[in-house]
Protein backbone atom coordinates (compact mmCIF):
# COMPACT_ATOMS: atom_id res chain seq x y z
CA UNK A 1 0.00 0.00 0.00
CA UNK A 2 1.49 3.46 -0.98
CA UNK A 3 1.45 6.13 1.93
CA UNK A 4 0.27 3.13 4.01
CA UNK A 5 1.66 5.41 7.41
CA UNK A 6 -0.90 8.09 6.67
CA UNK A 7 -3.94 6.36 5.25
CA UNK A 8 -4.43 3.82 8.49
CA UNK A 9 -4.03 6.34 11.15
CA UNK A 10 -6.49 8.75 9.53
CA UNK A 11 -8.66 6.05 9.24
CA UNK A 12 -8.79 5.47 12.85
CA UNK A 13 -8.98 8.75 13.58
CA UNK A 14 -11.73 8.62 11.23
CA UNK A 15 -13.69 5.48 12.74
CA UNK A 16 -12.45 6.83 16.03
CA UNK A 17 -14.96 10.22 15.38
CA UNK A 18 -17.80 8.76 13.48
CA UNK A 19 -18.32 5.78 16.10
CA UNK A 20 -18.04 8.84 18.94
CA UNK A 21 -21.52 8.62 20.12
CA UNK A 22 -21.33 5.08 20.84
CA UNK A 23 -18.39 5.22 23.09
CA UNK A 24 -18.63 8.11 25.00
CA UNK A 25 -22.35 7.23 26.42
CA UNK A 26 -20.71 3.79 27.45
CA UNK A 27 -21.19 3.75 30.93
CA UNK A 28 -24.22 6.45 31.06
CA UNK A 29 -27.75 5.12 31.61
CA UNK A 30 -29.94 3.80 28.90
CA UNK A 31 -33.00 6.21 28.04
CA UNK A 32 -35.64 5.29 29.93
CA UNK A 33 -39.08 6.40 28.72
CA UNK A 34 -40.16 8.91 30.96
CA UNK A 35 -42.66 8.34 33.59
CA UNK A 36 -45.82 11.01 32.65
CA UNK A 37 -48.66 11.72 35.59
CA UNK A 38 -52.03 10.90 33.77
CA UNK A 39 -54.82 12.73 34.70
CA UNK A 40 -57.10 11.21 37.29
CA UNK A 41 -60.25 12.95 36.81
CA UNK A 42 -60.49 12.22 32.96
CA UNK A 43 -59.76 8.98 31.62
CA UNK A 44 -59.94 8.93 27.74
CA UNK A 45 -58.35 11.61 25.54
CA UNK A 46 -59.66 13.66 22.50
CA UNK A 47 -58.34 10.40 20.40
CA UNK A 48 -56.83 7.07 21.16
CA UNK A 49 -53.82 7.57 23.27
CA UNK A 50 -51.12 5.88 20.66
CA UNK A 51 -52.63 8.30 17.95
CA UNK A 52 -52.22 11.22 20.24
CA UNK A 53 -48.99 10.28 21.32
CA UNK A 54 -47.70 10.25 17.74
CA UNK A 55 -49.91 12.70 16.33
CA UNK A 56 -50.59 15.34 18.90
CA UNK A 57 -48.87 18.10 17.52
CA UNK A 58 -50.00 17.83 14.43
CA UNK A 59 -53.49 17.94 15.89
CA UNK A 60 -52.87 20.92 17.96
CA UNK A 61 -51.49 22.73 14.77
CA UNK A 62 -55.07 21.90 13.17
CA UNK A 63 -56.93 23.09 15.95
CA UNK A 64 -55.02 26.55 16.10
CA UNK A 65 -55.71 27.22 12.41
CA UNK A 66 -59.26 26.22 12.42
CA UNK A 67 -59.87 28.49 15.35
CA UNK A 68 -58.06 31.25 14.50
CA UNK A 69 -58.56 31.25 10.76
CA UNK A 70 -61.78 29.50 10.13
CA UNK A 71 -63.97 30.34 13.84
CA UNK A 72 -64.30 26.91 13.77
CA UNK A 73 -63.89 25.71 17.75
CA UNK A 74 -65.77 22.89 18.16
CA UNK A 75 -64.25 19.45 17.49
CA UNK A 76 -66.39 16.48 17.46
CA UNK A 77 -64.14 12.69 18.23
CA UNK A 78 -64.88 9.69 16.82
CA UNK A 79 -66.77 8.23 19.53
CA UNK A 80 -68.94 11.29 18.95
CA UNK A 81 -67.93 13.25 22.23
CA UNK A 82 -67.33 16.95 21.05
CA UNK A 83 -64.42 19.44 22.63
CA UNK A 84 -63.50 22.95 22.41
CA UNK A 85 -60.48 23.30 20.65
CA UNK A 86 -58.28 24.75 22.70
CA UNK A 87 -54.53 23.82 24.55
CA UNK A 88 -55.67 25.96 27.59
CA UNK A 89 -59.06 25.19 27.83
CA UNK A 90 -59.59 21.34 27.02
CA UNK A 91 -56.15 19.76 27.13
CA UNK A 92 -54.77 21.66 30.13
CA UNK A 93 -57.98 21.68 32.11
CA UNK A 94 -58.43 20.88 35.70
CA UNK A 95 -59.63 17.62 34.60
CA UNK A 96 -56.82 16.64 32.15
CA UNK A 97 -53.56 17.87 32.17
CA UNK A 98 -53.91 20.73 34.58
CA UNK A 99 -49.87 19.81 35.19
CA UNK A 100 -47.47 20.90 32.58
CA UNK A 101 -44.36 20.02 34.51
CA UNK A 102 -45.01 16.71 35.00
CA UNK A 103 -46.61 15.89 32.01
CA UNK A 104 -46.12 18.00 28.59
CA UNK A 105 -42.34 18.89 29.80
CA UNK A 106 -41.19 15.52 31.00
CA UNK A 107 -41.56 14.16 27.48
CA UNK A 108 -40.38 17.52 25.87
CA UNK A 109 -37.55 17.37 28.08
CA UNK A 110 -36.49 13.56 27.54
CA UNK A 111 -36.47 14.19 24.02
CA UNK A 112 -34.78 17.57 23.59
CA UNK A 113 -37.82 19.63 22.07
CA UNK A 114 -38.98 22.94 23.13
CA UNK A 115 -42.42 24.00 21.67
CA UNK A 116 -42.74 27.61 21.85
CA UNK A 117 -46.79 26.99 22.67
CA UNK A 118 -45.96 28.61 25.84
CA UNK A 119 -44.68 31.67 25.40
CA UNK A 120 -48.19 32.77 24.65
CA UNK A 121 -50.31 30.11 26.16
CA UNK A 122 -50.27 30.19 29.43
CA UNK A 123 -50.20 27.15 31.72
CA UNK A 124 -52.75 26.83 34.18
CA UNK A 125 -51.96 28.06 37.99
CA UNK A 126 -50.99 24.63 39.89
CA UNK A 127 -53.43 24.52 42.58
CA UNK A 128 -52.49 23.14 46.11
CA UNK A 129 -54.30 20.13 47.75
CA UNK B 1 -22.95 -6.91 -16.38
CA UNK B 2 -25.38 -8.74 -17.03
CA UNK B 3 -28.12 -6.67 -17.22
CA UNK B 4 -28.98 -5.41 -20.49
CA UNK B 5 -31.18 -2.77 -21.89
CA UNK B 6 -34.03 -4.76 -22.88
CA UNK B 7 -33.64 -7.01 -19.27
CA UNK B 8 -33.96 -3.51 -18.10
CA UNK B 9 -36.66 -2.14 -19.48
CA UNK B 10 -38.88 -5.11 -18.40
CA UNK B 11 -38.09 -4.96 -15.29
CA UNK B 12 -38.83 -1.25 -14.76
CA UNK B 13 -41.97 -1.68 -16.22
CA UNK B 14 -42.98 -4.68 -14.75
CA UNK B 15 -41.95 -2.30 -11.06
CA UNK B 16 -44.30 0.47 -12.34
CA UNK B 17 -47.20 -1.98 -12.70
CA UNK B 18 -46.79 -3.66 -9.58
CA UNK B 19 -46.52 -0.39 -7.70
CA UNK B 20 -49.53 1.31 -9.90
CA UNK B 21 -51.70 -1.92 -9.39
CA UNK B 22 -50.76 -2.11 -5.79
CA UNK B 23 -52.13 1.28 -5.17
CA UNK B 24 -55.33 0.04 -6.86
CA UNK B 25 -55.83 -3.03 -4.91
CA UNK B 26 -55.22 -0.99 -1.92
CA UNK B 27 -57.71 1.49 -2.03
CA UNK B 28 -60.07 -1.54 -4.01
CA UNK B 29 -59.93 -3.90 -0.85
CA UNK B 30 -59.35 -1.35 2.13
CA UNK B 31 -60.40 2.18 0.98
CA UNK B 32 -58.96 4.92 2.32
CA UNK B 33 -56.22 2.94 4.49
CA UNK B 34 -53.56 4.45 2.49
CA UNK B 35 -54.53 8.76 3.47
CA UNK B 36 -54.08 9.64 6.51
CA UNK B 37 -57.11 8.97 8.74
CA UNK B 38 -59.66 11.82 9.65
CA UNK B 39 -62.30 10.47 11.45
CA UNK B 40 -63.56 13.72 13.30
CA UNK B 41 -65.51 16.13 12.57
CA UNK B 42 -65.41 20.09 13.25
CA UNK B 43 -67.78 22.99 13.30
CA UNK B 44 -68.98 26.15 14.91
CA UNK B 45 -70.61 26.16 18.15
CA UNK B 46 -74.61 25.61 17.64
CA UNK B 47 -74.98 29.09 20.19
CA UNK B 48 -72.47 31.16 18.31
CA UNK B 49 -73.20 34.83 17.27
CA UNK B 50 -73.45 35.47 13.74
CA UNK B 51 -73.34 38.26 11.26
CA UNK B 52 -72.47 39.13 7.66
CA UNK B 53 -70.96 41.97 9.34
CA UNK B 54 -70.38 43.10 12.67
CA UNK B 55 -70.47 46.58 13.53
CA UNK B 56 -70.31 48.56 17.11
CA UNK B 57 -71.95 51.98 18.02
CA UNK B 58 -70.63 53.90 20.47
CA UNK B 59 -73.19 56.33 21.97
CA UNK B 60 -71.36 59.35 23.11
CA UNK B 61 -74.03 60.86 24.74
CA UNK B 62 -74.42 58.41 27.34
CA UNK B 63 -70.72 58.58 28.15
CA UNK B 64 -70.76 60.79 30.73
CA UNK B 65 -68.39 59.86 32.84
CA UNK B 66 -64.60 58.61 33.22
CA UNK B 67 -65.58 55.98 34.92
CA UNK B 68 -67.50 54.31 32.16
CA UNK B 69 -64.81 54.55 29.80
CA UNK B 70 -62.55 52.99 32.35
CA UNK B 71 -64.93 50.19 33.12
CA UNK B 72 -64.78 48.90 29.44
CA UNK B 73 -61.48 49.62 28.70
CA UNK B 74 -60.77 47.39 31.97
CA UNK B 75 -62.69 44.76 30.70
CA UNK B 76 -61.38 44.53 27.55
CA UNK B 77 -57.56 44.89 28.77
CA UNK B 78 -58.33 42.01 31.84
CA UNK B 79 -60.29 39.89 29.22
CA UNK B 80 -57.35 39.95 26.68
CA UNK B 81 -54.12 39.81 28.99
CA UNK B 82 -53.23 42.99 27.73
CA UNK B 83 -50.15 44.84 29.25
CA UNK B 84 -50.02 47.83 31.02
CA UNK B 85 -47.08 49.43 30.09
CA UNK B 86 -46.47 53.15 30.72
CA UNK B 87 -44.36 55.42 27.74
CA UNK B 88 -44.06 54.93 23.93
CA UNK B 89 -44.29 51.27 24.02
CA UNK B 90 -48.16 51.23 25.61
CA UNK B 91 -49.98 48.33 24.65
CA UNK B 92 -53.64 49.26 23.74
CA UNK B 93 -56.88 47.05 22.28
CA UNK B 94 -59.48 50.22 23.54
CA UNK B 95 -58.67 53.51 24.50
CA UNK B 96 -59.54 57.03 24.38
CA UNK B 97 -58.85 60.47 22.49
CA UNK B 98 -60.22 64.03 22.68
CA UNK B 99 -62.25 64.99 19.88
CA UNK B 100 -59.44 66.71 17.45
CA UNK B 101 -57.75 63.43 17.62
CA UNK B 102 -60.47 61.50 17.26
CA UNK B 103 -62.42 63.39 14.29
CA UNK B 104 -59.37 65.35 12.07
CA UNK B 105 -61.35 66.04 9.19
CA UNK B 106 -64.12 67.71 11.50
CA UNK B 107 -62.08 70.14 13.11
CA UNK B 108 -62.85 73.89 13.33
CA UNK B 109 -62.66 76.44 15.47
CA UNK B 110 -66.13 77.15 16.84
CA UNK B 111 -66.04 73.41 18.16
CA UNK B 112 -67.96 73.66 21.45
CA UNK B 113 -65.94 73.75 24.58
CA UNK B 114 -67.44 70.74 26.08
CA UNK B 115 -67.18 68.50 22.57
CA UNK B 116 -63.71 69.59 22.46
CA UNK B 117 -62.73 68.18 25.82
CA UNK B 118 -65.21 65.14 25.83
CA UNK B 119 -62.82 61.91 25.22
CA UNK B 120 -63.81 59.20 22.66
CA UNK B 121 -63.81 55.88 23.10
CA UNK B 122 -61.48 54.24 20.03
CA UNK B 123 -60.86 50.62 19.12
CA UNK B 124 -59.91 48.92 15.59
CA UNK B 125 -62.56 50.26 13.37
CA UNK B 126 -62.89 46.54 11.44
CA UNK B 127 -62.86 48.85 8.33
CA UNK B 128 -64.48 46.76 5.17
CA UNK B 129 -61.46 47.79 3.37
CA UNK B 130 -58.71 47.46 5.79
CA UNK B 131 -55.25 48.75 5.05
CA UNK B 132 -53.58 46.86 7.30
CA UNK B 133 -54.62 43.81 5.53
CA UNK B 134 -53.68 44.92 2.63
CA UNK B 135 -50.22 45.50 3.46
CA UNK B 136 -49.56 42.16 5.79
CA UNK B 137 -46.79 40.01 4.16
CA UNK B 138 -47.48 36.92 5.39
CA UNK B 139 -51.14 37.36 6.00
CA UNK B 140 -51.15 37.52 9.83
CA UNK B 141 -54.05 39.65 9.91
CA UNK B 142 -56.78 39.07 7.69
CA UNK B 143 -60.20 39.94 7.12
CA UNK B 144 -63.28 37.55 7.99
CA UNK B 145 -66.14 36.63 6.07
CA UNK B 146 -68.23 38.28 9.44
CA UNK B 147 -66.03 41.66 8.67
CA UNK B 148 -64.16 41.67 11.48
CA UNK B 149 -60.40 42.01 10.89
CA UNK B 150 -58.78 39.47 12.42
CA UNK B 151 -54.99 39.18 13.94
CA UNK B 152 -53.16 35.42 13.78
CA UNK B 153 -50.88 35.91 16.21
CA UNK B 154 -48.72 32.44 14.94
CA UNK B 155 -48.05 34.01 11.69
CA UNK B 156 -47.23 37.97 12.74
CA UNK B 157 -43.27 38.46 11.88
CA UNK B 158 -43.71 41.75 13.86
CA UNK B 159 -42.28 43.75 10.74
CA UNK B 160 -45.28 46.68 11.59
CA UNK B 161 -46.40 47.67 8.16
CA UNK B 162 -49.65 46.73 9.33
CA UNK B 163 -49.12 49.70 11.90
CA UNK B 164 -47.82 52.05 9.29
CA UNK B 165 -51.21 51.19 7.56
CA UNK B 166 -53.80 52.05 9.89
CA UNK B 167 -54.91 55.16 9.43
CA UNK B 168 -56.60 55.39 13.31
CA UNK B 169 -53.26 54.06 15.23
CA UNK B 170 -55.54 51.07 16.70
CA UNK B 171 -52.57 48.80 16.30
CA UNK B 172 -49.61 47.99 19.22
CA UNK B 173 -46.53 46.16 18.96
CA UNK B 174 -44.86 44.25 22.02
CA UNK B 175 -41.10 45.60 21.86
CA UNK B 176 -41.04 43.31 25.38
CA UNK B 177 -42.15 40.35 26.71
CA UNK B 178 -45.45 41.71 27.63
CA UNK B 179 -45.93 39.02 30.64
CA UNK B 180 -44.77 40.73 33.51
CA UNK B 181 -46.76 43.92 32.81
CA UNK B 182 -49.97 42.32 32.97
CA UNK B 183 -51.58 42.07 36.27
CA UNK B 184 -53.72 38.76 37.13
CA UNK B 185 -53.58 36.84 34.04
CA UNK B 186 -56.15 35.06 32.67
CA UNK B 187 -55.02 31.37 31.80
CA UNK B 188 -58.22 31.10 29.05
CA UNK B 189 -56.91 33.80 27.00
CA UNK B 190 -53.13 33.72 25.39
CA UNK B 191 -50.60 36.44 25.83
CA UNK B 192 -48.51 37.37 23.22
CA UNK B 193 -44.84 37.52 22.95
CA UNK B 194 -41.89 39.78 21.79
CA UNK B 195 -42.30 41.03 18.91
CA UNK B 196 -45.89 40.72 17.53
CA UNK B 197 -48.39 43.25 16.65
CA UNK B 198 -52.07 43.42 18.53
CA UNK B 199 -55.08 44.78 18.19
CA UNK B 200 -58.99 44.96 19.35
CA UNK B 201 -60.34 41.46 17.76
CA UNK B 202 -64.17 42.77 18.33
CA UNK B 203 -63.81 39.47 21.07
CA UNK B 204 -64.31 36.92 18.09
CA UNK B 205 -63.34 34.56 20.60
CA UNK B 206 -66.42 35.37 22.68
CA UNK B 207 -68.99 35.55 19.94
CA UNK B 208 -68.05 32.02 18.80
CA UNK B 209 -69.53 31.25 22.24
CA UNK B 210 -72.75 33.23 21.84
CA UNK B 211 -71.54 35.93 24.41
CA UNK B 212 -70.77 39.47 23.18
CA UNK B 213 -67.64 41.58 23.42
CA UNK B 214 -66.65 42.47 26.76
CA UNK B 215 -66.40 46.15 26.46
CA UNK B 216 -70.32 46.25 25.03
CA UNK B 217 -71.60 43.74 28.08
CA UNK B 218 -70.41 46.17 30.42
CA UNK B 219 -70.93 49.86 29.18
CA UNK B 220 -74.42 49.86 30.11
CA UNK B 221 -76.22 50.56 26.92
CA UNK B 222 -73.80 52.94 25.55
CA UNK B 223 -72.04 50.56 23.38
CA UNK B 224 -74.16 48.63 20.77
CA UNK B 225 -72.84 45.46 18.95
CA UNK B 226 -74.50 44.19 15.84
CA UNK B 227 -75.12 42.95 11.94
CA UNK B 228 -74.74 46.05 9.82
CA UNK B 229 -76.19 44.07 7.15
CA UNK B 230 -79.11 42.84 8.68
CA UNK B 231 -81.49 46.01 7.44
CA UNK B 232 -83.88 44.81 10.62
CA UNK B 233 -81.03 44.95 13.32
CA UNK B 234 -80.66 47.06 16.26
CA UNK B 235 -77.85 48.92 14.91
CA UNK B 236 -79.20 49.61 11.86
CA UNK B 237 -82.36 51.11 13.10
CA UNK B 238 -80.26 53.27 15.34
CA UNK B 239 -78.13 54.37 12.26
CA UNK B 240 -81.53 55.28 10.75
CA UNK B 241 -82.71 57.29 14.07
CA UNK B 242 -79.68 58.88 14.84
CA UNK B 243 -77.08 60.85 13.44
CA UNK B 244 -73.48 59.42 13.56
CA UNK B 245 -69.83 60.12 12.59
CA UNK B 246 -67.13 57.74 11.14
CA UNK B 247 -63.56 58.36 11.75
CA UNK B 248 -61.54 59.52 8.38
CA UNK B 249 -64.10 58.77 6.30
CA UNK B 250 -62.27 60.24 3.86
CA UNK B 251 -59.69 57.90 3.30
CA UNK B 252 -62.65 54.85 2.04
CA UNK B 253 -61.69 52.55 4.36
CA UNK B 254 -65.25 52.21 5.44
CA UNK B 255 -64.95 51.62 9.23
CA UNK B 256 -67.70 49.50 11.05
CA UNK B 257 -67.18 51.83 14.16
CA UNK B 258 -69.90 54.69 14.34
CA UNK B 259 -70.29 57.36 16.68
CA UNK B 260 -73.74 58.68 17.68
CA UNK B 261 -73.90 62.04 18.44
Amino acid sequence: MYDGNKIIPGLVIFLGLITFPFWYNIGSAAYEKPQLKLPEIEKECVEPKDWIRAEHMQLLDDWRDLAVRDNTRLYVNQAGKSFDMSLSKTCMSSRCHANKAEFCDRCHDALAVSPYCWDCHVEPPIVEE
Amino acid sequence: MALNRRSFLKAAGLTTLAGLGGHAAMELLAPGALEAAQPAQVGAYPEALTAKRWAMLIDTEKFTSAELYQKCIDACHKTHNVPTIPGKQEVKWLWTERYAGTFPEQQHALVPEKVKHQPFLLLCNHCDDPPCVRVCPTKATFKRADGIVMMDMHRCIGCRYCMAGCPYGARSFNFRDPRPFVENIDEHYPTRMKGVVEKCTFCEDRLAKGQLPACVEVSEGALIFGDLADEDSEVRRILRERYSLRRKPSLGTNPSVFYLI
